[in-house]
């Protein structure tokens, strides 16, 4: 069980509700101002530059975020901005997906104490988050990537070491056979061949 | 002195094994690979409402909501999809409307969330929640050319709200709540002026409500309420424009109300009077300028309002007929569509309201009779080049298949039956006869040859784009894995699937299309009868030995009504062609459905089909499975579990049930064991057992120490997890101390608890899969805050000091006792628990042939991908400093949290939207299995848990191969030339 031994850490910064709502226009707003729930709002943030491969387009108009393992889903505006709104105190859990990026799972508190006042740490890394703005932890390539043609892979494959074999068979065993005649001792053969053996181990 | 070295040449060695082994865990394919082995196919669902785009944008496009909870953009030429959200359950779809002739807007979850999406790449714009009690029937008005506010305003109501939204950015210009108690707002209507916004509601089920509101500012001009004696059942359409249709209570007569005046006045019409052949239920629905469609069980009848005075009859269609909402042409015509069955073909008949004895259209439409009924019908315009009219229709079948009808023709059509399948067998195709071509392909020896060239300059990366594009034509074009015959290797196979419709239709696995299909008539709906469903397909005979010239066959179960006690209904299709060969209407429900491996002389598989009344019925119906059963009866248990009453029990059975006597194909249950689980502090989660196909190769597993560990395999374990009342709810509504998950390893014939283990501060949801003598399941961590996959090994220690090699030679050995469930089984157990990013949707592990390969556990992630986890990730020996034995055996050092390869998700680029299930079906080829997910969308592909061992991949470059030799041939010429020369020199030496 040695998963389950870990704790959280404690150092959580704070992010206030009014600031992440601000972004969100009047209708955000106006439920923020309601005593029901808390309104947890943040940013999918999908670096648009480094989209590249298997013609992926890096836009968020397929960025699920989803609240509490399917509990509530959402989606990501052009902007990458999304919202919860009337969540209850506790801790909740965020998750985004949007294929082609790995996203860690966010841990949000929502304070009752201190009403308003929610803290945000990224589960994977247990890094806490100042605002909560999602970044995808890394890219996610799905296929296999071809090596570039190289001599070296191709003398590798079983077919290369076959024809590379044959190859030293047919240049280096005529050498050692003409070293062999010139001796011209039969009883040596096994002796010689023995000594290029042991040449080539070393 | 030799020893160090040969130590380091060892653990060289056996690096390089681990390295090998630990390179197979993840198993990709190439990018150019896609679609070689595997085929996606998008669906929606059944629609329910569809939206045209407006003639001036020129587009050809349509919005549609379905049941399944799709938004989605279709091209009106092709039926393709051009965007699509799976909206989650949770979050129910409405209405939808069009506003500004560049937005979708969508009114979901009871009214409180209101989202607009881009009409041409359906990126979501604003979302907006509106603070409403959450109303069955929420409305959705969007305002028509406002002139008092700048931005269209959108109203919304649900309940006693009513939102006026900007249609722009989603902000709220005004609400209004009303006073009345239990007020529904029904019907959202405009001034002609614009500048006044009626709202009609009922309160309760006899008050009838109007406000005139400012369409401004939401202030309440006027407001008038009248009772009505008699009481509303809830049901209203608006007649014209200011007479408001409505059901009474009894749902016998029509209320015609008129509310523009001063006074809200009605009248009553007894619908009796209106249709003779009254029985059930009716539908109304509101066309224009008074023209109302009412639709009985047998007919559809158009009515005309006559002020407030009645109703006339105009038309009856007699036939099982649809009709579409009225489409507005000009500034006084309004067109509507009347689809009606003839004999094998649908009639397509368009009328303008002004004028109903006339017909602008009446064209016959041939369709495919496995579609049934036409349900939905939406009309829609286009202009033809002489400037006239035309008209084309999207039309709605029993089947939720999804039709374009223009000009006496069906233009596309949609399988989107497909997006809610209930159940998924599989069946074998047809053995190849003689005297059939198997080498079509190969056609000529220079094009093969040309084929692999090409193919090994992609390998070496030397190819140019065109060749790429070649490869790739010339790969998918191979016609070998969509033949109709059985193929060596297994990998062409049906899959036959149950729809929720009813409907059974066979997919081929080489490209995924419809081979046959068959909407079941005992699983359509009645005239008069409740709503069938459809409950499981088994596989209920498969050919083997004496009756081989047979095709194969599957049972499809349902029950002709919702409630669990109405009777069920059998079907028997042939896998091949999909004919009904036998369709019987049970005198018992259905609860519980097993399928038991014994088989009658014909090879048809017994299945138990366990009623209300806990009586167990065999079938089929033959003295000869009843004398195979019989032999086996006093061998067979079986459990069921209530998640209701939260208790598991265990049962045998007995001749003769207690009502009939007479029959002696029913048995009655015989309780053995009950586990009742405490309800106020565990409530049962899931429970998993083997599945029932599983092939086991080994008992035995050997360890790095050259040890043996011998599996419990026993086909009666199962498994079940308990959550504490807290827990059970969504994350974040539980606090660690309450909440705790408790797993149990139960045999089901004792009903011996062999193991139990509690997780505290665990919670739902958990997802299971159990296998071989292991389990492993998914639940939240709340401690760590994160989800946790744990996995339990159970092995038999019984036989564990059966190691003696001198003891197996001497016979002392207890491996020939023979193994019974009643005794009490000595069991050690291991269990580990890791850390694991994802929510989990589905989980499955692979299957093979033989059970040799290596498993994988198929896991269904919340971005609806399928990842490929090797089980040896999960094994409960992984500690932190493997010893050198442990390394050299496999296994992988422990780490807090399971890996996401990128790689190993089997959809690859690929989502499977709203994932439910995954199916592994073993290939003969005991390397590969077969994969087949589904939810909206299928996927099939096929996967190498341990990579093809067996057989060499499409990948092999014979090119290679040939050149190879070709080198090795010139190499034995060269030197035989050489030794030839060297030969002649030493001769004249």
């Amino acid at each position: 069980m040695a998963a389950s031994s870990l704790c959280h850490g404690h150092l959580l910064l704070f992010l206030l509700v009014a600031v992440a709502s601000a972004f969100l226009g009047t209708a955000a707003a106006h439920q923020a101002g309601s005593g029901e729930g808390y309104t947890i709002a943040g940013r999918v943030k999908i670096d648009g530059a480094s989209a590249k491969g298997f013609g992926l387009p890096a836009k968020t108009s397929n960025t699920k975020v989803i609240l509490n393992g399917g509990q509530r889903v959402t989606f990501a505006r052009p902007d990458g901005y999304f919202a919860f709104h009337n969540v209850p105190a506790g801790t909740h859990l965020i998750e985004v997906s949007s294929i082609g990026y790995f996203f860690s799972p966010v841990r949000v508190d929502i304070s009752a104490r201190n009403p308003g006042y929610i803290q945000a740490a990224l589960t994977e890394t247990r890094r806490v988050l100042n605002e909560l703005v999602l970044e995808p932890l890394k890219e996610e390539q799905y296929y296999e990537v071809r090596e570039p043609f190289s001599v070296m892979s191709l003398l590798k494959s079983p077919m290369g070491l076959m024809v590379g074999f044959m190859v030293l068979m047919v240049f280096v065993m005529p050498k050692l056979m003409e070293n062999i005649v010139i001796i011209n001792a039969g009883s040596t053969v096994a002796l010689q061949f023995h000594s290029f053996l042991q040449h080539l181990k070393c | 002195m030799a020893a160090p070295p040969r130590r380091s040449l060892f653990v060289l060695l056996a690096g390089l094994l681990v390295f090998a082994s630990l390179a197979t865990l993840a198993t990709a394919i190439y990018e150019d690979q896609v679609g070689l082995a595997d085929w996606h196919q998008k669906y929606i669902g059944k629609v329910k409402q569809a939206v045209y785009h407006s003639q001036k944008s020129g587009r050809r496009r349509v919005v549609v909501l379905t049941e399944e909870n799709v938004i989605s953009s279709l091209d009106l030429r092709s039926g393709d999809i051009f965007w699509r959200h799976v909206i989650d359950n949770n979050d129910p779809l409405h209405q939808l409307s069009l506003s500004h002739g560049k937005y979708v807007l969508t009114l979901s979850s009871g009214g409180t969330i209101l989202r607009a999406w881009n009409l041409r790449d359906g990126q979501m714009i604003w979302e907006t929640n509106l603070r409403t009690s959450t109303a069955s029937d929420p409305q959705l008005h969007v305002m028509s050319n406002n002139k008092v506010a700048k931005d269209n305003l959108v109203l919304v109501s649900a309940g006693r709200w009513i939102y006026a939204v900007s249609s722009i950015d989603g902000a709220i210009s005004w609400e209004k709540e009303f006073s009345i108690d239990g007020l529904e707002i029904k019907r959202i209507l405009q001034s002609p002026e614009n500048d006044v916004v009626y709202a009609l509601g009922l309160a309760g089920s006899s008050k009838l409500a109007l406000y005139h509101l400012s369409a401004k500012t939401g202030e309440i001009l006027k407001d008038i309420q009248e009772s009505l004696p008699g009481g509303l059942c809830g049901e209203t359409v608006l007649g014209s424009d200011n007479v408001l249709v409505a059901l009474d209570k009894a749902r016998s007569s029509l209320l015609l109300i008129e509310f523009m005046g001063e006074r809200i006045s009605y009248n009553k019409v007894h619908v009796s009077d209106l249709v003779q052949d009254l029985s059930g239920s009716f539908k109304i629905q509101s066309l224009s300028n008074g023209v109302i469609s009412l639709q009985t069980s047998s007919s559809i009848s158009l009515l005309k309002l006559k002020g407030t005075d009645g109703l006339e009859v105009l038309q009856r269609f007699d036939q099982p007929a649809a009709v579409s909402d009225s489409l507005t042409i000009t500034e006084k015509d309004e067109a509507f569509a009347v689809v009606q069955h003839l004999g094998s073909e649908i009639e397509f008949i368009v009328k303008f309201t002004s004028d109903l004895s006339s017909e602008i259209i009446r064209e016959k439409v041939n369709i495919d009779q496995n579609r049934g009924n036409v349900e939905k019908v939406f009309l829609n315009s286009y202009i033809r080049t002489d400037k006239s009219h035309g008209f084309r229709a999207l039309v709605v079948m029993e089947d939720h298949s999804l039709l374009l009808i223009q000009q006496g023709d069906v233009v596309w059509s949609r399988e989107d039956g497909l997006a809610s399948i209930v159940d998924v067998t599989t069946s074998e195709l047809p053995v190849e006869k003689d005297g059939v071509s198997v080498a079509d392909v190969e056609h000529n020896l220079f094009e093969w040859l040309k084929g692999h060239m090409l193919k090994l300059k992609g390998t070496l990366m030397l190819a140019n784009a065109d060749e790429v594009a070649a490869i790739q034509a010339l790969r998918l074009k191979s016609s070998e894995k969509n033949k109709m015959t059985r193929d060596h290797n297994g990998f062409r196979k049906l899959l036959v699937v149950l729809t929720k419709a009813g409907k059974v239709m066979a997919l081929h696995t080489g490209d995924g299309r419809v081979i046959w299909s068959n909407l079941l008539p005992s699983l359509r709906a009645s005239r008069f009868g409740g709503m069938p469903s459809a409950l499981r397909i088994c596989q209920w005979q498969v050919p083997h030995h004496s009756v081989m010239r047979e095709n194969p066959s599957v049972l499809v179960v349902g029950k002709s009504g919702a409630e669990s006690s109405t009777p069920g209904v059998f079907s028997i299709l042939d896998s091949y062609s999909g004919e009904e060969l036998n369709s019987m209407k049970l005198d018992h429900s259905v609860v519980q459905i097993i399928p038991l491996t014994l088989k009658d002389s014909s090879e048809q598989r017994l299945h138990l089909i366990v009623d209300s009344n806990s009586n167990a019925h065999l079938y089929p119906k033959s003295p000869d499975a009843l004398n195979v059963f019989f032999h086996e009866m006093s061998n067979l248990y079986f459990y069921s579990v209530d998640i209701q009453a939260n208790v598991i029990k265990g049962y045998s059975l007995q001749k003769s049930c207690g009502l009939n006597l007479g029959d002696e194909y029913c048995f009655s249950m015989k309780e053995l064991w009950s586990i009742i689980f405490p309800s106020d502090s565990e409530r049962i989660a899931i429970s998993e057992t083997r599945k029932m196909n599983e092939v086991v190769h080994t008992q035995a597993k050997i360890i790095g120490d050259h040890d043996v560990m011998y599996k419990y395999l026993s086909k009666n374990l199962v498994f079940v997890a308990t959550l504490s009342p807290k827990a059970a709810g969504d994350i974040g509504s539980a606090l660690p101390e309450e909440a705790s998950l408790v797993a149990y390893l139960i045999d089901a014939v004792t009903g011996r608890i062999l193991h139990r283990v509690t997780h505290h501060g665990a919670q739902g949801p958990v997802h299971a899969v159990l296998s071989e003598n292991w389990v492993v399941y998914h639940y939240f961590n709340l401690r760590a805050h994160r989800f946790e996959m744990a996995v339990i090994e159970i092995y038999d220690e019984s036989r564990a000091d059966n190691k003696d090699v001198m003891k197996l030679i001497l016979g002392k050995h207890n491996l020939s006792a023979p193994i019974t469930s009643y005794a009490r089984p000595e069991v050690a157990v291991k269990s580990q628990s890791f850390f694991f990013t994802h929510s989990v949707n589905a989980m499955a592990v692979t299957q093979t042939a033989k059970g040799i390969t290596s498993k994988q556990l198929l896991i269904g992630t919340i971005g609806d991908q399928v990842l490929a986890l090797d089980k040896r990730y999960l094994d409960p020996r992984r500690s932190v400093n493997p010893t050198q034995q442990e390394k050299e055996e496999g296994i992988i050092p422990l780490t807090d949290s399971l890996p996401i390869i990128p790689q190993s998700f089997v959809t690859h680029s690929h989502q499977v939207e709203a994932l439910r299930g995954i199916v592994s079906i073993p290939a003969k080829l005991e390397s590969t299995t077969l994969v087949f997910t589904y939810g909206v969308d299928l996927f099939y592909t096929q996967l190498a848990p341990s990579r093809t061992y067996d057989s060499l991949t499409d990948e092999f470059s014979y090119a290679l191969l040939l050149i190879t030799i070709a080198v090795l041939v010139g190499a034995i010429i060269v030197t035989w030339i050489w030794s030839e020369k060297k030969e002649l020199r030493d001769k004249w030496r």
